[in-house]
């Protein structure tokens, strides 16, 4: 999809009338297409070459990139520090905003800054416990929790004042997310969150990864009965396994992924587990797209992520449209693609 | 006591029921807590709240209690000490991802709120715990507070019917 006004690269969009974010991915959801997001692997360095590197390998297939915060507990680059580069070359960048780390009084400060830069989405997390990560012994903060951080940032938004009540003299233009866990218990609870997300302020939300098919079609009619699907945009996360071992270890110790014994046992039988764990991941796509209700897929492809372009492309949701890259439209490659 | 305080999920009705009556008491006692006095109370109420609260729910004294809308599983008591639902941790047992022993207050909230009548309050969003209120009780809080709201609710009522 290509529209009329495409971004300069730190410049912002045209605010369209219904949207609140000048980004592209509220424009591709809203302009009801199959959304497509990837994380990026923030690195352990301070070289922003590895930041550029690592968001081209998703150069035209996906619409926006997450960058996380402390993902798992483990320190990397931060998501406003990698956030500030990838918006300086004009990629769509899903700022990951987790409430461990940072009390209210930074992370209202990192919104605006990151609106600032060109931030236009923001997703709201709790966050994992610092036991999860490398670094055990840190102290936990939670001081806002997912919930009051989407309200929080909702305020700041469209009531134009910080949670003190202190005015703001331009407010953030953005696009709210939070993340919905259908797979993990109290099962009956979990739309039921997804609708105080959404009263909370959310606008879209990610999932954790999807193995379970059944189970995701089980929440997604609960929540098609509440209403929600049409109130907030659902991207159900996805993701390639490297092997039934590596599947094993993330159920035993990543918090909250759900994998059934059949994905492990099919893994486990394959000749080639990683390219087995590929095509899953492009199946499990090719049906979470057939659910109504679902407005995107949100690829997490650990250690994985030069499969990203290749699953994207076997799937077949983006239709043949081209999500723009800061090298779409220059000349070399308008002559590569009509070539 | 991790005991204690399941029991107490596990009778979040009786003990909803006999929260409101109690509270019907304190408002009722109200003006005899506001002659002797809000502050010089403070401390003796605390200390009983403390007491009595940290034995059935092991209360974390907050200041701000959530109970009636948590099915009687104190917040406070998730390691995350999350305010509005249970994080995308949860163990398939039911368990704390931070806390494998025990299980996840918001599990626990949910099993509480479905015994109670008005369970549905769990749905609520809520604000973000207030750090200045810590230590102080949240009964006497919540009966100034009541009482304040009831007097402004007359008041403007009179003022429309006059």
């Amino acid at each position: 999809m290509r529209f009329d006004d495409e971004p300069v690269p730190g410049f912002q969009l045209p605010i369209l009338p219904g949207h609140t974010s000048p980004g592209r991915l509220e424009r591709v959801l809203r302009a009801g297409r199959f959304a497509v997001t990837a994380e990026i692997a923030p690195p352990d360095s301070a070289d922003p070459n590895e930041v550029y590197l690592r968001a081209r390998i998703f150069d035209g297939y996906v619409d926006a990139i997450n960058a996380t915060d402390g993902s798992g507990a483990n320190c990397h680059m931060s998501s406003v520090g990698v956030c500030s580069l990838l918006t300086r070359e004009g990629y769509a960048t899903i700022m990951q905003v987790s409430c461990r780390d940072k009390n209210r009084i930074a992370i209202q400060g990192d919104v605006l800054g990151g609106a600032a830069m060109g931030v236009a989405n923001v997703l709201c997390l709790t966050g994992d416990g610092v036991q999860a990560g490398d670094q055990p012994e840190a102290k936990p903060v939670f001081d806002l929790d997912c919930m009051s951080l989407l309200e929080t940032v909702r305020m700041m938004r469209d009531d134009g004042h910080l949670r003190s009540g202190r005015r703001l003299t331009y407010t953030p233009k953005l696009f709210l997310g939070g993340a919905a866990n259908p797979f993990v218990p109290p099962y009956e609870f979990r739309p039921e969150r997804l609708a105080k997300k959404v009263a909370a302020g959310a606008q879209f939300v990610q999932t954790q990864y999807c193995y379970d098919i059944d189970m995701l079609r089980r929440y997604m009619q609960r929540v098609r009965d509440l209403g929600l699907h049409e109130q907030v945009f659902i991207l159900v996360g996805v993701g390639p396994l490297a092997s039934a071992n590596a599947a094993r270890w993330i159920r035993a110790h990543v918090p909250g992924v759900h994998i059934p014994d059949e994905i492990i046992d099919r893994l486990a039988g394959a000749e080639k587990p990683r390219l087995e764990g590929r095509k899953i991941c492009v199946e499990l796509i090719q049906q979470i797209r057939e659910i109504e209700g679902v407005h995107g897929v949100h690829v997490m492809a650990y250690r994985q992520e030069e499969a990203v372009a290749e699953i994207i492309d076997a799937s077949g949701v983006l239709e043949g449209r081209v999500p723009w890259h800061p090298h779409r439209d220059t000349q070399t490659e308008q002559q590569r693609a009509a070539s | 006591m991790y005991a204690v305080r399941r029991w107490s999920v596990r009778h979040a009705r009786g003990l909803e029921i006999f929260y409101d009556l109690f509270e019907r008491a304190l408002l009722f006692l109200e003006p005899l807590i506001r002659r002797v006095g809000y502050e010089r109370l403070e401390r003796p109420v605390a200390w009983l709240e403390r007491k009595s609260k940290g034995f059935l729910f092991d209360c974390q004294m907050c200041g701000q209690c959530a109970l009636s809308r948590t099915g009687m599983s104190c917040p406070m008591n998730c390691p995350k000490q999350l305010r509005n639902g249970p994080c995308g941790g949860v163990r398939p047992n039911g368990m704390c991802e931070v806390k494998p022993d025990m299980r996840c207050v918001w599990v626990e909230a949910w099993s509480g709120s479905s015994r109670m009548k008005e369970g549905a309050t769990i749905h609520i969003v809520d604000r973000p715990v207030d750090l200045t209120l810590k230590g102080k009780s949240s009964w006497l809080r919540e009966v100034r507070s009541k009482t304040e709201r009831d007097r402004q609710a007359r008041q403007a009522e009179q003022g429309q019917a006059a």
